[in-house]
This record gives structure tokens, sequence and C-alpha cells, in this order.
């Protein structure tokens, strides 16, 4: 199993999402998290003062994925996600240890 | 004011006078059936007919100036405090809003126990005549003698005696825990005595006058905002009021040396409506020495100090607007055709501030923000309310309008030019603003808007008139007083009481370290 986060604009999160879900993809997180990369921040001018916005607002999205479908979600959220803009986020991924179901106990990719 | 309010009282006694007469007159009670009245009935009609048309002029006055307290209270919280309080970091949303919740009460209790008397108390800065000189014709002459005379024919001895036993620095103690203000038990007519100021009650008056002994220094928060220890702040503001607000009230408004036209006054005196040199002056030059005394907020210029919730702000604006028809337009005391006036010019400001302010960003950089438009409705505001009786309407969207645009600069290049960190704009906007109404009143202050003189006196530059360098001097010595005494304050105090919270605290943010409370809980 692995757990795929992708940092993604926020405007291309409905995009992803059904893109997922037409893929067989049943559930997933999201957050709103706020961080930098290549793209660097932005100014915005208050009352004629300039303020250095360093902290981009974005969408974090997980899910977890059999390791055979990986290949299949990432295709899907960088086709869904893209706009070849600098600033379209960046997807980690990282080997999952064990997911439990907690109505059922089921355990592993039963539980997905 | 109180000249106009007791000449038009005159007219309206005598009004009803004529009408009471024509109805007793002979070739009416004829009609009636023979039935004359004599000497002493008419007489008690006319009283009755008198006693009628004065409450009615009362309640629709006293209604009107009471409602107007509650604008200007409203003003101070919630507007002022959304205001302010959305343009802070979140962490110091309390603090700021703390700031002028608090100074309602605080600043409530000092104007009952002696606020009130120190501003407004004193006798009339003009001598009354001695008790030989009597209206004994009754033709509202005084025909004894000469010098003291009514020249005007406004109720004022105004042949140049100024009573010597009046101090045109300060009040007195005569008001005192709100005696002469409070209704008294008459034993004589065994029933309650209400102390009368002009056309309205002297408690509504004391109540007006008390809301913007609130909202004044509630003003100068924001030049110290998200850094001042509250402790510290209340003794402040205590001292301030007494010593820089009261005198200053007294000056302008309570006969002292910027009074217009007063015995005492420097330069002729200033012409001030509803508070350009006492309220806005004051408080934003205040404020401007508050930021340099106390220097920058930790992080000033390189960390993120954006306003944490505008929407708070624009709200806060928007009542702050509304909020003003009861400063401007409640500041005739009464309820009369200059008081529409008043009200127009204080409506179209604020209009062509908004307006102005939000073109110049568009012209300067592409986009009007909603901030600036908000703040520019405020510079309107602050601009006219010197001049909100004393200029008509279409001058009043030149000087809204030139508000929004010279605020504009203010708050951005100015304040970056020095480099002084008056966080919430205290100065760009009160200070900045205040005194160019100060001016511009002195250019488009009209006789046609209220004839103050009541002899068809020029006013402003435009009509030819002469109070131009009365505003001015009258604006210089109320930057200076203020800039001085603020300064002296908050040295005294930092020696004190230390003028600013740990920079731990500051970290940590006002609502924890002062209060130990937060905003936003959102469980």
């Amino acid at each position: 199993m692995k757990k795929v986060e992708a940092v993604i604009r926020h405007f291309k999160l409905e995009d992803v999402k059904n893109a997922l879900s037409e893929q067989g993809i049943t559930g997933m997180t999201i957050t709103e998290v706020r961080g930098f990369g290549r793209q660097k921040g932005h100014t915005e001018m208050y009352r004629g003062t300039e303020y250095a916005v360093d902290f981009v607002p974005k969408v974090k999205l997980e899910v977890v994925v059999s390791t055979d479908n990986l290949k299949n979600v990432i295709d899907t959220v960088m086709r869904a996600a893209q706009t070849g803009q600098i600033g379209d986020g960046k997807i980690f991924v990282t080997d999952l240890a064990d997911t439990i179901r907690i109505r059922t106990g089921e355990t592993g990719e039963e539980a997905l | 004011m109180a000249v106009r309010s007791l000449f038009a009282r005159c007219g309206l006694f005598f009004s009803v006078f004529l009408l009471v007469a024509f109805l007793a007159s002979p070739s009416w009670a004829q009609v009636e059936g023979g039935r004359g009245l004599d000497a002493s009935g008419l007489q008690k009609q006319v009283e009755k007919a008198h006693d009628t048309a004065e409450s009615a002029a009362l309640a629709g006055n006293n209604a009107w100036m009471l409602t107007c307290c509650a604008l200007v209270l409203f003003m101070t919280a919630p507007g002022l405090a959304l205001f302010y309080g959305g343009l802070v970091r979140k962490k110091n949303v309390l603090g700021v809003m703390m700031q002028c919740f608090f100074l309602m009460g605080l600043m409530t209790v000092l104007w009952a126990l002696y606020g009130y008397s120190l501003a407004f108390s004193g006798a009339d800065p003009w001598s009354s005549p001695p008790e030989s000189f009597v209206d004994k014709d009754g033709n509202g002459q005084w025909s004894e003698g000469e010098p003291l005379t009514d020249d005007n024919k406004n109720g004022k001895w105004d042949a140049g005696v100024p009573n010597p036993a009046f101090n045109p620095y300060i009040g007195n103690l005569d008001n005192l825990f709100m005696q002469g203000v409070a209704r008294t038990w008459d034993e004589e007519a065994h029933e309650p005595h209400t102390p009368m100021s002009d056309a309205i009650p002297s408690l509504t008056f004391m109540l007006f006058q008390g809301m913007f002994f609130i909202i004044t220094p509630a003003l100068i928060c924001g030049a110290y905002a998200e850094r001042m220890k509250f402790s510290t702040m209340v003794v402040f503001t205590i001292l301030w009021g007494t010593l820089v607000y009261c005198p200053l009230a007294h000056w302008v408004w309570g006969g002292g040396i910027l009074a217009f036209g007063g015995p005492y006054s420097v330069a002729g005196g200033a012409l001030d409506f509803a508070g350009g040199t006492v309220v806005h002056i004051s408080s934003g030059v205040s404020a401007l020495v508050c930021a340099l005394v106390l220097g920058r907020r930790l992080g000033w210029g390189h960390e993120d100090m954006r306003p944490h919730n505008l929407t708070y702000t624009v709200m806060g604006a928007a009542m702050l607007w509304v909020g003003w028809f009861g400063f401007n337009a409640g500041s005739e005391l009464a309820s009369d055709n200059l008081t529409s006036s008043a009200f127009a010019t204080t409506h179209f400001a604020a209009a062509a501030g908004a307006i102005g302010w939000a073109f110049m960003e568009w012209l300067a950089r592409g986009k009007p923000s909603v901030l600036g438009t908000a703040s520019g409705a405020i510079a309107g505001l602050v601009c006219i309310t010197p001049g909100a009786g004393f200029v008509n309407v279409m001058p009043a969207l030149i000087m809204g309008a030139v508000a929004g645009i010279v605020c504009y600069f203010a708050c951005g290049a100015l304040k970056a030019a020095f480099k002084y960190d008056d966080s919430l704009d205290a100065f760009g906007i009160h200070g900045v603003g205040g005194t160019l109404g100060a001016i511009l009143t002195g250019v488009f202050a009209t006789r046609a808007a209220w004839d103050i003189t009541e002899n068809g006196t020029l006013l402003g530059l435009l009509e030819g008139g002469s109070v131009f360098w009365g505003q001015v001097v009258a604006a210089a010595i109320t930057i200076g007083y203020c800039a001085v005494a603020t300064f002296i304050l908050l040295k005294i105090l930092d020696v004190v009481m230390g003028l600013r919270v740990s920079q731990e605290g500051e970290v940590r943010g006002l609502d924890m370290n002062e209060h130990g409370e937060e905003g936003y809980i959102f469980v």
C-alpha cells in the first residue's frame, strides 16, 4: 500500500477528485495548507503597505492506494492537476504499513 | 449654536403670540357672540400656547439628539472596534476591541465625575450686564447706559467686554458630579427641574459631548495597536482625556481661546462644527506621537502583518459612516434646517471620499481595493467634520474627494517615506484628514449654510471671507499642543510603568498576554 499526497491548486481540486473517482478511488482526505516551492510567494498591498506572502495557499489531497494501482493514480492526478505553469504543486509517495477500517476491523487493502 | 437657538425660540414665541392675539381680537370675539377675553385670560392663553409650542419643539429636538447620542456611541463599538479589529492580526483582535469597549466605560465615568465640567462649565465668556441694565422697555434692548449693548441683537453683550471671571483655557468645577446637569427638586414649583442647554436638556448635551470624549481617545488606539500595555493604555487615556481633550473642547466649544468670535480667541478662532480640531486633529497627531515614541511592532517590515479579517473592517467602516450622521448632523444640537445641511454634507463627503480613494488605487495599481474604498469613506467623513455645518453640499463632494486622494498618499507614500509604524493609520486618516478639513473649511465655509455671526459676515476664502487664517492658526495650535502634551505624557509613563508589553507577550499576542483570552476558538 502506498499513501499519495498531492499538493495542488485550489481550483484543480474538483477536477482531480472527479478524475480519481472515475478511476475507482472511493475515498480521500483534503487539507487546506500553505507553503512554497519554486513558485515562491507573492506580494499583497493593504492601504499602501506591501506585504510579502511567502506561504501560498494550496490544497493537500491524501489518498491511499494499492501498490498495483499507484502508477494509474499518479498519472490521473498529474493529468487533472496540471496547468503547465509554475505552482502546479507536487506529489509525494510513501510506503504505508497498514490500514484499518474502524467499523469492521478489516485491515490492509480490504479496508481501502 | 446657542445664540441662534435662543433667537429661534424668541421668534417662535412671537409668532405664537401673534396667532393668539389674532384669535382673541375683538372682531373674532364678536363672531364668537360677544364673549370677549379680558387681559389676564389672554395672557394665560398666550402662555399656554407658548408652553405647548415649546414642548413640541423640545420633543423634536430632544428625540433627534438622543438618537444622535446613541449613533455616536455606536461609532466606537461596534463601528471602530470592528474597523480596527479587522485590521490587526488575529492574535490581537480582542486587544483592540477591548481598548474600544473599555474606553466606552472608562471615559463615561470620567465624564460624569469631572470631564464634562472641565470641558464645558464656566460662565459665559461675555460679561453679563450689570443689574442696573434691564430690558425695561421690553423690546430686547438693554436701555440704560451705553457700553454694554446687544449690538447684534443676538442676546449677547458683544460690545467688547469679556467676562473677567471666565477662564479661556479650562472649564471650572461647577458641574462636578453632574451638578447643574442632573434634574433637581424645585421646592418652589414643587416639581423636578431640568437644566437646559439651549434647545435641549443639559443632560442630552452632556451625553452627546460625552460620546465624543469616548471616541476621540479610542481613535488613537490605531497607532499603538498590537504592542501597548493595557494598564499603561488606561492611565495614558485618563491623563490624555483630562489634560488634552477637556482643555481643547473648552478652547473650541466652551468659549475659550479657539472659539469662533469669542472674546479671548486667537486669530478670530476656528470654525469647528463637529470636531475637526477637537476630535480628529487631536487624536491623529497624538496617534503619530504614540507611534513614534512606542516604536514599531516587532517584525515590522518582514513579518506577515496583513489585516486578519477585512470583512470586519468593511462592516465597521459602514457603521462609522452611519454613526457619523449623529456625529456631524447632531452637532447642530437641535433638529432644524441646518441639521439637514450638515447631514447632506456628511453623506456627500463620505461618498466622494470612497470613490476618490478607490479611483486613485485603480489608477496607481490597477485594482481598487476594498480596504481603500472603506478608508476613503472614513477620510471623507473626517475631512467634512469641521465644515459639516459651514460648507454647502456641493463643496462637500470636493472636500470628500480631496480627502480620499490626500489620505491615500498619507497612508501609503508618506508612511513609507518616514517608516513610522502607525499600525492602523490613525494619523494618516484622522490627523491628515482632520487638518485638511480644517483648512478646506476655511476655503468653502459660507454664510449661506450657517450665518454664524447673524449679521451676514462672509466666511470662507471662496466667498471673500476671512476665517481662513483662524482655521490655520487653530489647527497649528491644536497640533502643537497635542504633540507636546502626548509626548510628555508618554515619556513619563514610559519611566513609571513602561509603554510596551514584553517581546514574548507581543509575539504571543495581546489577547492572551493582556486578557488571557483568545478571539477565535472553533470547537
